[in-house]
């Protein structure tokens, strides 16, 4: 099991979900994040005065697949958060050891 | 009823509902602020914005209004009305030192100031321009033109910010290493709404001070008066948005509202003497310096954030100035003189009752509490407590 998480641009989440849950895709965490990349945010104007503003909003969308599901579901985000813009966001997939159900104490594949 | 009863009670009413659009401005200001500075600090600045209205109120009514006119006294309408009309100008003049210094300044010491500035400095100014005119056959003697306070009032304010900021000093890390580090608005809306409620409350400010409504002739003139206090305003927000299009191609609405005040400062001095086009004049002019002034006073490292320098201050002069170019029998040097010295003595009486006054009460509140905000340090009651602070 893979857990895929994707740091997207904002408005761009109801594309991801809806994409996502095209593909079969049952569930997802989602959170509000701030952070910034390699350029480092970017400059407003306030009063005729420039600053920079750091830290930009962002989504992490975090889902939790079989291995195999990963290309596909990777692919999907991809296609979908993708603006051509600067700041469109990353993926990671990194390892996951155990998944249980509170409900019912499910375990890994079953209680994805 | 005779005809003089019925004028009486005319112009009675009339200075009652223009004193009650000046008041107007005391929201003005106060959303004004709580829009140009940060979440942490707007329960501060309304709590000032607010006791201002009060202890600079009562001052003036019990101390300032003998100081400024000697005795109470009107054959024309009632005198209580009068006295409530005056006492509506005292607050405006603090409102624009308070406006400029917050975020940092503490609430006691700038109590303290307020009663000082609403019955001795204050009505002092207004004593030698409006008033009983102590200083009448010295060679001091006033004969400048200034109809609503473009200097009496606003530049007033203006030069008594200008010492305060030199007593309190800069925001918290807003000048670092030649670097200024900006600090946006944090309520535009609030900023939008301030800024309309100011510009209705100048009706009054400006309308009012014709005196009367009367006759024709006067019902006439204050007509004219707040057609012309409109356009200047209208002139300085279209200037200040052209402006900023132009060197930025972008439209800064804090900008652009300052700009429409600062017409509104420039046309105070005289708007019941122009006729119907120079006002748009004025206000360009007026709105242009704010734009040109507010990075000016950055460099200088006057920190004031909400541009009270810019549009009182700057505008107070030339609004004054602009009576002794624009009208034909009212002399230049007489203009220039009333603004050099009302903007000596507020200044420098200003500075030295500060001075003073920080001696006892710091006017600056420390780096935690700045860190912390003001409402926490300052009020105990939090504007946004269901806010997460941003630091």
């Amino acid at each position: 099991m893979k857990r895929v998480e994707a740091v997207i641009k904002p408005f761009k989440l109801e594309d991801v979900k809806d994409a996502l849950a095209e593909i079969g895709i049952t569930g997802m965490t989602v959170s509000e994040v701030k952070g910034y990349g390699r350029q480092k945010g970017h400059s407003e104007l306030y009063r005729g005065a420039e600053y920079v503003v750091d830290f930009l909003p962002k989504i992490k969308i975090e889902i939790v697949v079989d291995d195999e599901n990963v290309e596909q579901v990777t692919t999907t985000i991809v296609e979908a958060a993708r603006t051509g813009k600067i700041g469109d966001g990353k993926i990671f997939v990194s390892d996951i050891e155990k998944i249980i159900r509170i409900r019912t104490g499910e375990t890994d594949s079953e209680a994805i | 009823m005779l005809e003089t009863d019925f004028k009486y009670i005319i112009d009675t009413f009339f200075t009652l509902f223009a004193m009650t659009l000046i008041i107007f401005m005391v929201p003005g200001f106060a959303m004004l602020e709580a829009g140009l500075v940060r979440t942490k600090n707007v329960s501060a600045v309304l709590t000032t914005n607010v006791m201002i209205y009060a202890v600079a109120s009562l001052a003036f009514l019990l101390f300032g209004y003998k100081v400024a006119f000697g005795s109470f006294d009107s054959s024309t309408s009632s005198i209580w009305a009068i006295v409530m009309f005056q006492m509506a100008f005292v607050g405006k003049s603090i409102n624009i030192v308070s406006g400029g210094v917050s975020e940092r300044v503490r609430i006691i010491p700038l109590a303290i100031f307020t009663i000082i500035m609403g019955s001795v400095i204050y009505p002092m100014v207004v004593n030698i321009s409006w008033g009983a005119d102590m200083l009448r056959d010295t060679f001091l003697d006033l004969s400048m033109y200034d109809l609503a306070g473009s200097t009496v009032i606003h530049s007033t304010g203006g030069w008594a910010l200008l010492a305060a900021l030199f007593i309190v000093g800069s925001r918290r890390g807003r000048y670092q290493e030649g670097r200024v580090k900006v600090i946006p608005a944090s309520n535009i809306p609030l900023v939008v709404l301030g800024a309309f409620l100011l510009w209705i409350g100048w009706f009054g400010f400006n309308g009012g001070s014709v005196g009367s409504i009367s006759s024709v002739e006067s019902a006439n003139l204050v007509a004219k008066t707040i057609m012309n206090t409109n356009t200047a305003g209208l002139c300085g927000a279209i200037i200040a948005g052209v402006i900023m299009y132009i060197r930025y191609k972008l439209f800064d609405i804090t900008m652009i509202l300052n700009g429409a005040l600062g017409g509104l400062v420039a046309v105070t001095a005289a708007a019941d003497l122009y006729d119907m086009y120079t006002p748009i004049l004025i206000g360009l002019i007026g709105g242009a310096l704010v734009v040109f002034a507010v990075p000016l006073f950055d460099k200088l490292k006057l920190d004031d954030p909400v541009g009270a320098l810019s549009v009182h201050l700057i505008n107070g002069i030339w609004g004054t100035l602009a009576v002794g170019i624009f009208i034909q029998n009212i002399s230049f040097m007489a203009q220039l003189k009333g603004v050099f010295l009302i903007g000596m003595f507020v200044f420098s009486i200003s500075y030295t009752v500060l001075f003073i006054i920080n001696k006892f009460f710091k006017f600056r509140a420390d780096n935690e509490a700045q860190l912390m905000g003001m409402d926490i340090n300052e009020c105990g009651v939090e504007a946004y407590p269901e806010f997460r602070r941003a630091i």
